[in-house]
């Protein structure tokens, strides 16, 4: 046995008569921050609701902390110490910043521990504690992204799942939000699994990255590695320019396979 | 000062009516089910209460019979949904509408066999007194009525907002994949609010009771709390209430000021009104439902 702290193996997920998942494994050690890079309908998404429990994996063990959680139901997930914060934030849209927190924390029942978090929270996203009275529904989208992460970490989580939280922002708000992330992994040591289609973002912070395509992890390795991967710069950093990409992608083909 | 007491009961009926449309709107926020027994639901309520307290049935003390009933009725809504609802759950609307309405014929029927189907009232200790306040007379089952009601919205208000399971309920409305992510355990929780919505049932028709006589039929009236409801704009527990209460006051008055039969009318032709001008307030909510 390996001492991972998440152990995926051979796990499969289907939507429907669909596969979506083919058999992909990894393994997040325990303070890492692990990336699965792949473009949009590589499976991605799917990948961490097989984790969190939202959906059950046809095949496959997935180990959590020495815990076998693939089919557990979300919640039980969750007290496991697994916390997802989803594609989109998924705020709680008519209640206020403080109650979306407070929920993060629905697991827990030390009461005094959970005001602490509270504060730590707002301690990486000032923004929050102007706008605790607000309700969610109001705040602008990287608001809402800190808010999803906020709440995510009120849960006290072993591991956070971080769904593409670059989408749809600025630049600008990528960094400062992807700063915040480096920081609570150094200082609060939570280990992350983040999935992105901004590789370069997401390979500036990760430790490892994974490579995902159609359902299957085609390439992994250090985030030095893969950042220096001609592939890699190719399809996810942009370094070529768009005509090149088609022939590319076939050329592609025979590197991973 | 006839136009007080059309008003002050006219309030009361209104609270009845909101009681049952917030039975509505709780359970379609938080299952995207719309349960049409909800009427019927009220109506049992108030045979249970009748069957617990009245001299002809079990004859237990008032305050006693009201505790057993609410327990009746939570455990009741509790478990059509542990038993029934939850089987269905991932089936289409128009499978969960059916099953409903069913529900309601069954319950119906069930009152029918055990409590017979002419109209009875509720014995209670309010019976026939009068409030007197500075000149106008009220009868005091609608004073009773109304101030429940009140201290009801005030405890649900508290109970939504302040207390863990309340917000939990609340999440799972407003964003049921979120609530699992936060570890809510969605399905229990949704099993409570069908406990609650029996609950809360259980006091409407305790309540009914307590003004007027219940056959297996009086359900029916569910069928205005549902126009009450989407008046209410069908999303909010405040606009069900609020919407309670216009049919409520519409009714008396117009039946006083209006040639006979336009009262039965009345609340559909508002319903009508309110679809045709200001249908926003119905359709907003049923596109931001989270699938
Ligand atoms: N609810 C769904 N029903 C059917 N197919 C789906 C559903 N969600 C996603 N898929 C399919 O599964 C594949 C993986 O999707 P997803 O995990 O969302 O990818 P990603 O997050 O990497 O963009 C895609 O081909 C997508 O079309
Ligand atoms: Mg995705």
């Amino acid at each position: 046995m390996s001492d991972a702290l998440l152990k995926i193996q051979n796990v499969e997920s289907y939507y429907g008569p669909i596969m979506a998942i083919r058999g992909v494994s990894l393994d997040v050690e325990q303070g890492q921050i692990v990336t699965v890079l792949g473009a949009n309908g590589a499976g991605k998404t799917t990948l961490m609701k097989t984790i969190s429990g939202v959906m059950d994996p046809e095949k496959g063990q997935i180990t959590f902390d020495g815990v076998e959680i693939q089919g557990m139901e979300p919640h039980k997930v969750v007290a496991q110490g697994v916390v997802h914060i989803p594609e989109g934030r998924e705020v709680f849209p008519l209640m206020s910043v403080n109650d979306n927190l407070s929920l993060g924390a629905y697991t827990r029942n030390d009461t005094a521990n959970i005001e602490q978090d509270r504060e730590m929270v707002f301690s990486y996203f000032p923004i929050l504690k102007e706008r605790r009275d607000q309700e969610a529904g109001y705040l602008s989208g990287g608001e809402q992204q800190m808010l999803a992460i906020g709440r995510g970490l009120m849960a006290r989580p072993k591991i956070m799942l971080l769904d593409e939280p670059s989408l749809g922002l600025s630049p600008l708000l990528v960094q400062e939000i992807f700063e915040i992330l480096r920081r609570l992994n150094a200082e609060q040591k939570v280990t992350m699994m983040l999935v992105e289609q901004n590789a370069a973002i997401a390979l500036e912070l990760a430790h490892v990255g994974y490579v995902m395509e159609v359902g299957r992890i085609v390439m992994h390795g250090s985030a030095d590695e893969l950042m220096q991967s001609e592939d890699i710069q190719n399809f996810y950093l942009g370094v070529q320019e768009e005509g090149v990409r088609e022939e590319r992608r076939w050329k592609r083909k025979k590197t991973w396979r | 000062m006839d136009f007080f007491q059309l008003l002050v009961s006219g309030i009361a009926n209104g609270c009845v009516y909101g009681l049952i449309a917030l039975g509505f709107v709780m359970i379609y926020k938080a299952t995207e089910a719309v349960n049409f027994a909800q009427g019927d639901f009220m109506m049992l309520g108030a045979f249970v209460m009748i069957g617990f307290g009245n001299s002809g049935y079990w004859g237990l003390p008032f305050g006693v019979a009201i505790v057993l009933t609410l327990v009746v009725m939570g455990a009741l809504g509790y478990l059509i949904d542990r038993l029934l609802l939850r089987r269905v759950a991932g089936e289409s609307q128009t499978a969960i509408i059916i099953l409903t309405i069913a529900l309601g014929f069954v319950m119906r029927f069930i009152a029918g066999i055990i409590w017979g189907h002419s109209p009875q009232s509720l014995e209670n200790p309010l019976a026939g007194q009068e409030l007197r306040l500075a000149g106008i007379t009220l009868g005091m089952e609608d004073v009773a009525v109304i101030l429940v009601t009140v201290a009801l919205t005030v405890g649900l208000f508290f109970f939504f907002g302040r207390t863990k399971l309340g917000l939990a309920m609340q999440a799972a409305s407003q964003n049921q994949l979120a609530a699992y992510y936060m570890g809510i355990p969605v399905k229990r929780v949704q099993g409570f609010i069908w406990a609650l919505s029996g609950v809360v049932a259980g006091i409407a028709g305790i309540l009914f009771a307590t003004k007027g006589s219940v056959d297996p039929t009086t359900g029916l009236i569910g069928i205005k709390a549902f126009a009450a409801a989407v008046i209410g704009g069908f999303g909010s527990l405040p606009g069900a209430l609020l919407g309670g209460l216009v049919i409520g006051i519409i009714e008396p008055f117009a039946s006083r000021y209006m040639p006979a039969g336009y009262s039965q009318i009345a609340p559909y032709a508002l319903l009508l009104i309110v679809l045709v001008f200001r249908p926003s307030g119905l359709f907003s909510q049923l596109r931001n439902k989270k699938v």
